[in-house]
């Protein structure tokens, strides 16, 4: 189990992409492959009691009726969680991965998959949850924390998924930038797939010495690559090439920044995971 | 970032409508506790009710249980007694003062965790001990009096009890106060009202520091009543919030609660109040009517000082015999009647620690002395109970020259004794082997107790041979921990 496929459905119009998404990456990476699904505890309405009158042992009486209260609530919401998982696996079974694995947890988000990142390769996650208005440009409320919280690779899918042709890498010779070469290259993931090294700014020497490095590791091993340099700004022109090239999945590494840059100019990661129509492949 | 505001959004403004018609509740449970119990001190109801809006609103942003409702209470009021009858007001703030430094050290301390040590017979103890008292105070009430009075508690617990049977949606002590109120006034029955009892708050508290000289002398009177506050306010409070952890299915800082009822406490003796803590009865009423996030708290303290300050001359007039029937709820309620049935059926031990609990509550009026009894006890009848796992079994060899000692269990303070008895000293033998590779040994007692059966056997001129010492003293060591090792675990129970 050490090297599974993480995904998290939640029944929301994300969950049939990110089956898909899982699905692929678990065939590619010939990994297992475990749909997870977190049971929130809502807060519930408490029953309307203004009575203020407290009678014979009435916190035996009271914790007896909020726990058969909360019984009834969380058989439902297990039974609704059982029924997604079953649904998802069946379609990743019919995908063709064997065995796929459900499974149901309670509590937070974050820390429930803080808990499985022990024996996680890959997450896979939606770009917005149940509770988020699709029309929103906002991300799910989760996402940046969950990004944030993990160090494993996780992917990012909107609300549809075609297993992608062309992928791109956004690369700024950063740190960050550098391991995520390093671990395109040595994955299975996208063996086989035309890549686009992109980078964005000015074509300096510095600029186009780091990219020729970067291209040579990546075609020794044995990637069919392109690469590039676009002036402006990153969020645009990486946007605007994704478009032009007709690239269907993009890689990049994700909150190179701590978070007080972030908070005062904010990051590409953020700004990407809101503009972006196709899957993000964030790596930390 | 957003992670601190989505914590302020659950904790304050995730039940709006719940926390805020549960404060209206609270509130009016609040006041005949705050009035009654100022009273029993010796001071202005004017000073439980400052300290019960304080205390309400500042452990609403500080405490680290939401939804928990801390004010001021009776089991805080009995121990100022003789403070104030003595030594008078500013010592008591002074005190109170003192109080919440003291809370605040044992939580920056993280003394909260020590409540582990407090078993269940004991809590159940303080609970039933608390509510006795409570009852207990409204008793001064009641004897003496004419007899209108208890016509007028009567009707009060009838009111209480009975109208939530027609509507749920008011708050029937609400009903209860209004109608003896309106009863008294309008038939002009001549029954003891609140405004006899003393000065009522006619404005907001305002700071003031205690008017006492910063000696020596003044410590020394109010440390030791500060001690037992703190001791007492932050058991109620700890107690309270594993209550409302279990009802609400969620989980509180208990650390974060006792800086919290220190700074609360602080900030009631710099306006005016009295020592408070969590209250039982109020925060299950809380609970009951909806009340969930801090909101609830804050809302109940600012309800309390809007009710008193702007309708005091209202307040003034509600007889005593209406508060002493919400407070003879609040006592019903907070009492454990399960633990009353349980008492044959847990094992004698534990009945014992939780009767005496209560009888050393009751007897002395100080929770923190009954708690004390309460936790040595358990401690005692847990160490009796495990010193009884021992077992010395003997066998002599074929040649009949060497007696095999095979120690088996645990030996410490209750059980060493027993240890020794178990080897007959008086067998003229040739050779003795004691076996203690499946014992253990937990502390000095033990090893002293081995010394001394050896030393006894070598008089008897006796040769004696002691196998596995090193393993069964392993556990002699302070930091002796198996938690974290499984390995650990199969020795102990292993051998």
């Amino acid at each position: 189990m050490k090297n599974r496929v993480l995904a998290c459905i939640d029944g929301s119009t994300y969950s049939p992409a990110v089956c898909d998404a899982a699905a692929w990456a678990a065939l590619r990476l010939e990994a297992p492959l475990t749909f997870l699904h977190v049971l929130h505890k809502e807060q519930a309405a408490p029953p309307v009691d203004l009575s203020g009158s407290i009678g014979l042992g009435a916190r035996e009486s009271l914790l007896e009726e909020l726990a058969a209260l909360d019984e009834k609530r969380g058989k439902l919401a297990r039974e609704q969680g059982q029924q997604l998982l079953g649904a998802a696996r069946l379609r990743a079974r019919t995908a063709g991965v064997t065995d796929p694995e459900g499974l149901l947890r309670l509590g937070g988000l974050v820390e429930t998959l803080t808990g499985q990142e022990e024996s996680t390769r890959l997450l896979v996650l939606g770009k917005r949850g149940e509770a988020a208005q699709v029309a929103s440009e906002h991300l799910g409320s989760h996402l940046e924390r969950v990004i944030r919280s993990l160090q494993r690779p996780i992917l990012v899918t909107p609300s549809e998924f075609r297993p992608p042709q062309r992928v791109m890498l956004a690369f700024d010779a950063s740190p960050t930038a550098r391991k995520a070469l390093d671990m395109v290259a040595v994955s299975p993931l996208f063996r086989g797939l035309p890549c686009h090294l992109v980078m964005v700014g000015a074509d300096t020497a510095t600029a186009s010495a780091d990219l020729a490095r970067a291209r040579q590791i990546l075609e020794m091993a044995r990637f069919e690559t392109v690469a590039v340099i676009l002036p402006g700004e990153p969020e645009a022109a990486l946007s605007r090439y994704q478009q032009e090239q007709g690239i269907d999945l993009m890689i990049m590494g994700a909150y190179g920044h701590s978070r007080i840059r972030h908070l005062l100019v904010g990051s590409t990661t953020t700004a990407m995971l809101r503009k972006s129509t196709i899957p993000l492949l964030l790596l930390r | 970032m957003i992670h601190a505001f989505r914590t302020i959004r659950n904790t304050w403004f995730s039940n709006l409508r719940g926390d805020a018609l549960a404060g209206i509740v609270v509130a009016l449970a609040l006041i005949p506790e705050a009035i009654a119990f100022s009273i029993i001190a010796g001071v202005d109801p004017k000073v439980g009710l400052y300290a019960s809006f304080c205390i309400a609103v500042v452990s609403a942003f500080v405490g680290g249980r939401p939804g928990m409702i801390s004010a001021a209470t009776g089991a805080m009021a009995l121990l100022m007694v003789t403070l104030v009858k003595t030594h008078g007001l500013e010592y008591l703030l002074a005190a109170t003062l003192l109080t919440g430094v003291l809370q605040m050290l044992a939580g920056g301390l993280r003394l909260g965790s020590l409540m582990r040590f407090v078993s269940r017979s004991v809590v159940i103890g303080f609970v039933n001990a608390l509510a006795i008292l409570i009852f207990l105070a409204q008793i001064p009430e009641l004897t003496a009096v004419a007899w209108p009075v208890y016509a007028l508690v009567a009707a009060g617990l009838g009111l209480i009890y009975l109208f939530p049977y027609i509507t749920r949606a008011v708050p029937s002590p609400l009903v209860c106060i209004v109608a003896l109120t309106a009863f008294t006034m309008l038939f002009g029955v001549d029954v003891r009202t609140v405004g006899d009892m003393g000065a009522l708050p006619d404005n907001l508290p305002i700071f003031l520091l205690p008017d006492l000289p910063l000696t020596f002398e003044t410590l020394a009177i109010i440390f030791p009543y500060a001690v037992t506050l703190a001791v007492v306010g932050l058991l109620e409070s700890m107690m309270t919030a594993t209550i409302v952890d279990d009802l609400t299915d969620s989980s509180s800082n208990k650390n974060r609660e006792c800086v919290g009822q220190g700074v609360a406490n602080i900030a009631s003796g710099f306006l005016g109040g009295m020592a408070g803590c969590a209250m039982i009865g109020q925060s299950i009423i809380n609970i009951k009517s909806g009340g969930r996030g801090r909101l609830s708290t804050l809302l109940s303290g600012v309800y309390l000082l809007l009710m008193v300050v702007f309708l005091g001359d209202w307040v003034a007039r509600i007889p005593m015999a209406a508060l002493v029937a919400v407070m003879i709820m609040v006592a019903i309620g907070t009492f454990s009647w399960e633990s009353i049935r349980n008492l044959r059926k847990n094992p004698a031990s534990s009945s014992i620690v939780m009767t005496s609990t209560v009888v050393v509550v009751v007897a002395t009026h100080n929770l923190a002395l009954g708690v004390m009894v309460g936790v040595l006890l358990s401690a005692l009848f847990f160490a009796h109970k495990i010193g009884r796992v021992l077992h010395i079994g003997s066998s002599l060899s074929a040649d009949g020259l060497t007696r095999h000692y095979q120690v088996t269990g645990q030996v410490f303070f209750p059980s060493a004794e027993r240890f020794i008895a178990s080897f007959d000293l008086k067998e003229a033998i040739e050779r003795v082997q004691i076996d203690v590779s499946r014992a253990h040994f937990w502390d000095i007692t033990a090893i002293g107790a081995l010394d001394k059966v050896i030393i006894k056997f070598r008089r008897e001129g006796t040769e004696v041979e002691i196998v596995g010492l090193n393993k069964a003293s392993e556990t002699m060591v302070d930091r002796f921990a198996v938690h974290d090792k499984p390995e650990a675990i199969e020795a102990l129970m292993g051998h």
